[in-house]
């Protein structure tokens, strides 16, 4: 393939990383249809043996991308991808049900979204009756560590009263959360069933950067729930993530600032502080605004 | 005749360099329409974008429109009137100092006092709020204004850059109230500022020296950002009411076109760079996580279910859990209320026995208020979460007295209420005596009327007065009676004097000091001894025994750390003690075997404690 792309993201961090373009049931033709990755606009077909194929719509050769089928998704990449994405085992457990759940346009950058999926204080103020309610408003200890294999970023033992944490929800329950970061655009949330008190179901935030401040977020999920149809369970996340999105579009600025200065911190903000140390660690430079050299000096 | 309307050449744009910097001139920010009850108000200047919003005292807030804690606009929260909550996770900042009051992700701890978002100055004039990044000085003042009744036009957003605007103003033309119909009128122009003009304008008919047929207008242009600007301007005088739709309407003809205009001239210049409002960076103490509060005194969260008035300056709160269920307590329990403020406040129970559906107290709001009765009167609410710590007792209720005396002196009622409605049921004899200064100042009516007959009210009584009827009260002790004291200090002192007087043992009198107001004299230095754990410390001057038990990693309880509430009580082995606390009586001080950690010392070089 190409080694450089010519393409507006120069962070290569990002370049090349998977990213997830658009879920593999929504390609079906062969007529080229267009979407937007990291600025570049990104032609998109079936093959003449029904599989996809990517390319750069600029590009007049029609160079394929590498692409990845995976978690119901294309992934694609502009630049060097690793073999492989990071692994979701429960995807492949027979009895789980595997659904994509929507595609939301947001106006704001990808870290923004990642770190309000993260989060849990917002529960009683956005998801209101729904994943949390007044006063059952604290946030109470729990862990972070990253994982020194996959050096994915974790929180565990992450506990929060929840009025109806889930479709198969009939009352409020306690529910116990795990958060896993092991992109940077993408997150994943293990959370208690009502079903199964062994098992977790598996709630996922991929999301495309279109612009530095713009995102096309996917949501995924892999539920133990043999009842509710597709369809309920879309609707129930499409309205759980509709409450986020005017959140996130009213929060200034779109990028996210990694310097430690820009925002006021609290222990319930843990594993946010991980993910912005570990973006910074990870060099990441596209939809942050990094620690400049000299901000850190700066006293006010 | 020449054209009276060109004062200046249109042609060439003041230069930006001689203008005066923005930053330091009041600029209009909004009109008062635009902020009706309740209400928050986006506006922007000078590429900031500001949340404005007026607080029922009717004082005008002007903030960055940013949550400090995740950059969400503050201006989609909510503006209940006091505070400002932001939508995302409920951060509360306070009207005027824009100091964050609550976190509700962690209830029972203080926001750090620093936790303040960013404010402007804000000054109403002219049916206008002014405001600016440093502003010098006052709005602008027009005299015209000043002298008159100004009338404020419908502000107009143009896209296009303020000096591009202001240069049109200064071709504007427009009629004089009398003659809008007309199109003749001489215009004449006053510079105000390099952002604001004022427009006269004056039939042909009128002479130079009858201003009855002219109208002037101030236009102010607001700089949204370095391609956008709003006009807002004001006339000099109301005109009359059958006038105003009409002048209204042919202000706006004459301003959409200049729009039109400023716009197409505006298309023809390079596109400015947009301007830049530096955010401020947060200190770096709040830049850093907090560290979890280890050895939490306040274990409890409680929701406040009701807050009303019960009597003048005094509030009840009815105080429910939001976890488990409320443990119980005994009469004359008192809770530690751990405040949003980040204080620390002791309040009596009022329930009545086995009564844990809820914790109900009342609260006084002191006049010399450090900001604890001031906290719960003004800034908690019905909704609010509040951390507090399990019901201590330090004042304890025999039940098995043959007549039990409650003397209650103002919001000192509280714990005699708890007591009074724990002996009612057991049929013991008991009296409760409430002193206040006037009618309107007796709280709990619904619980003093339960309890009947047995609870007089003393109403209005000079303090001679006071001991007149306590001497009266007191008079005649009798086998197994007790006396219960809860008021203030003097009242306190009167009545146990006058108990002693009249033959009341030590044993049979029992008080509760709303705070120790004795000066503490902690300048001697001395050695513990802790006779359990083989351990000896030394106290040095200015430091109590209880910091110094606490430093050394023994967990100690305590409340008031006055002296007053006799949380911190360890018992003493062997030495002399320097009682400076008003919670034990004097025979207990007499005994010597026991010590409030948090004021008293040792009286000689040391103290044998028996933890």
């Amino acid at each position: 393939m190409t080694a450089n792309v010519a393409t507006t993201c120069t962070d290569p961090v990002i370049l090349d990383q998977w990213h997830p373009l658009l879920p593999l049931d929504e390609i079906t033709t062969d007529q080229p249809n267009t979407a937007v990755l990291l600025g570049e606009q990104l032609s998109y077909r079936l093959d003449a043996n029904g599989d996809p194929v990517v390319w750069l719509t600029a590009d007049a050769d029609a160079t394929p991308l590498p692409i990845l089928v995976e978690y119901l998704y294309v992934w694609t990449c502009l630049g060097s991808p690793p073999d492989r994405l990071f692994a979701i085992p429960e995807f492949s457990e027979p009895d789980r049900r595997n659904v994509h759940a929507g595609t939301i346009g947001v106006h704001v950058s990808a870290p923004r979204a990642v770190e309000n999926f993260l989060d849990m204080g917002h529960f009683p103020f956005v998801h209101t009756d729904v994943l949390g309610a007044e006063p059952h408003t604290e946030v109470v200890e729990y862990d972070v560590h990253i994982d020194p294999d996959t050096n994915d970023v974790w929180a565990t033992e992450c506990v929060f009263y929840q009025p109806r944490a889930a479709t198969t929800s009939t009352e409020g329950q306690m529910s116990d959360y795990l958060y896993r970061v092991p992109h940077p655009f993408c997150v994943i949330l293990y959370k208690t069933t009502p079903l199964d008190k062994d098992r977790m179901d598996v709630i996922a935030l991929f999301c495309r950067p279109t612009a530095q401040d713009r995102i096309e977020a996917h949501m995924f999920l892999s539920l133990l729930d043999p009842d509710n149809t597709d369809a309920a369970i879309r609707k129930f996340q499409q309205t759980i993530f509709g409450q986020d999105k005017p959140i996130l579009e009213n929060q200034h600025p779109k990028l996210l600032p990694l310097d430690s200065r820009a925002e006021t911190p609290i222990r319930a903000d843990k594993v946010a502080i991980a993910y912005r140390r570990w973006l910074s660690d990870l060099g990441v430079t596209y939809g942050v605004i990094p620690v400049s050299p000299t901000s850190a000096s700066v006293t006010s | 005749m020449t054209d009276p309307t060109t004062l200046t050449d249109p042609t060439t744009l003041t230069d930006p360099t001689t203008l005066t910097d923005p930053t330091t001139l009041w600029h209009p920010v909004a009109t008062m329409l635009d902020l009706p009850h309740r209400h928050i108000f986006h506006g922007q200047l000078l590429g900031r974008e500001v949340a404005i919003w007026r607080a029922d005292d009717e004082f005008i807030n002007v903030w960055e429109n940013r949550c400090l804690h995740r950059g969400v606009r503050l201006s989609i929260g909510t503006n209940d009137g006091t505070e400002l909550t932001c939508r995302y996770h409920g951060w509360r900042y306070s009207n005027r100092s824009a100091g964050c009051t609550y976190i509700p992700a962690h209830p029972a701890d203080a926001p750090a006092r620093t936790i303040c978002n960013r404010t402007f100055a804000a000054v109403e004039k002219y049916g206008l709020v002014w405001s600016g990044e440093d502003p010098i000085g006052k709005p602008p003042i027009v005299a015209a204004l000043d002298d008159g009744t100004p009338f404020t036009l419908r502000n107009l957003p143009v896209n296009a850059p303020s000096q591009v605007v202001l240069d049109q103003l200064r071709q504007h033309r427009f009629q004089p109230v009398a003659s809008l119909d007309a199109n003749t009128a001489r215009m004449t122009a006053t510079e105000v500022n390099d952002y604001a003009i004022a427009l006269t304008s004056t039939a042909l008919t009128s002479t130079e020296t009858d201003t009855t047929e002219s109208s002037t207008a101030v236009f102010f242009v607001q700089p949204v950002d370095s391609d956008r600007s709003i006009i807002r301007a004001v006339l000099t005088e109301v005109p009359a009411q059958v006038e105003q739709l009409g002048v209204l309407r042919h202000h706006a003809t004459a301003l959409g076109k200049l729009v039109i205009a400023a716009e197409t001239a505006a298309a023809q210049l390079p596109p400015p760079e947009p301007m830049v409002a530096t955010i401020n960076q947060v200190s770096l103490a709040l830049s850093v996580m907090p560290e979890p509060m280890l050895d939490r005194q306040a274990p409890l969260r409680v929701q406040v279910a009701r807050k009303w008035i019960t009597a003048q300056d005094i509030v009840g709160f009815e105080l429910v859990s939001v976890g488990d269920p409320l443990p119980t307590f005994q009469p004359g329990a008192h809770l530690d209320v751990h405040l949003p403020n980040g204080l620390v406040r002791q309040y009596s129970l009022t329930n009545g026995p086995g009564d844990t559906s809820s914790y109900r107290i009342g609260v006084k709001l002191e006049a010399d208020s450090t900001g604890g009765s001031q906290c719960l009167h003004n800034t908690v609410r019905e909704g609010d979460v509040l951390a507090i710590s399990e019901p201590r007792n330090n004042f304890p209720l025999r039940r098995d007295s043959l007549r039990t005396v409650l003397v209650a002196g103002g919001i000192g009622v509280t714990p005699m209420l708890a007591m009074a409605q724990a002996l009612k049921p057991m049929g013991l004899a008991f009296e409760l005596h409430y002193f206040a200064q006037a009618d309107e100042h007796l709280a709990f009516e619904e619980i003093r009327s339960e309890l009947g007959d047995a609870v007089t009210t003393h109403v209005g009584l000079s303090p001679d007065e006071t001991g007149a009827e306590l001497a009266r009260l007191l008079d005649g002790y009798g086998h197994a009676n007790q006396v219960y004291i809860c008021g203030p200090g003097p009242m306190l002192e009167t009545a146990r004097t006058i108990a002693t007087a009249a033959g009341w043992p030590d044993q049979a009198v029992h008080f509760e000091y709303f705070k120790n107001t004795t000066e503490i004299d902690n300048s001697s230095s001395f050695e513990i001894a802790l006779a359990r754990s083989a351990v000896n410390l030394h106290v040095p001057p200015g430091k109590s025994i209880l910091q110094i038990l606490r430093d050394s990693g023994i967990a100690m309880p305590s409340s008031c750390e006055q002296g007053a509430c006799g949380t911190c009580v360890v018992p003493v082995i062997e030495g002399k003690i320097d009682h400076q606390d008003v919670h034990l009586k004097q025979s207990e001080r007499d005994a010597g075997d026991q010590i409030m950690t948090c004021v008293s010392r040792a009286a000689g070089d040391r103290l044998v404690l028996d933890i």
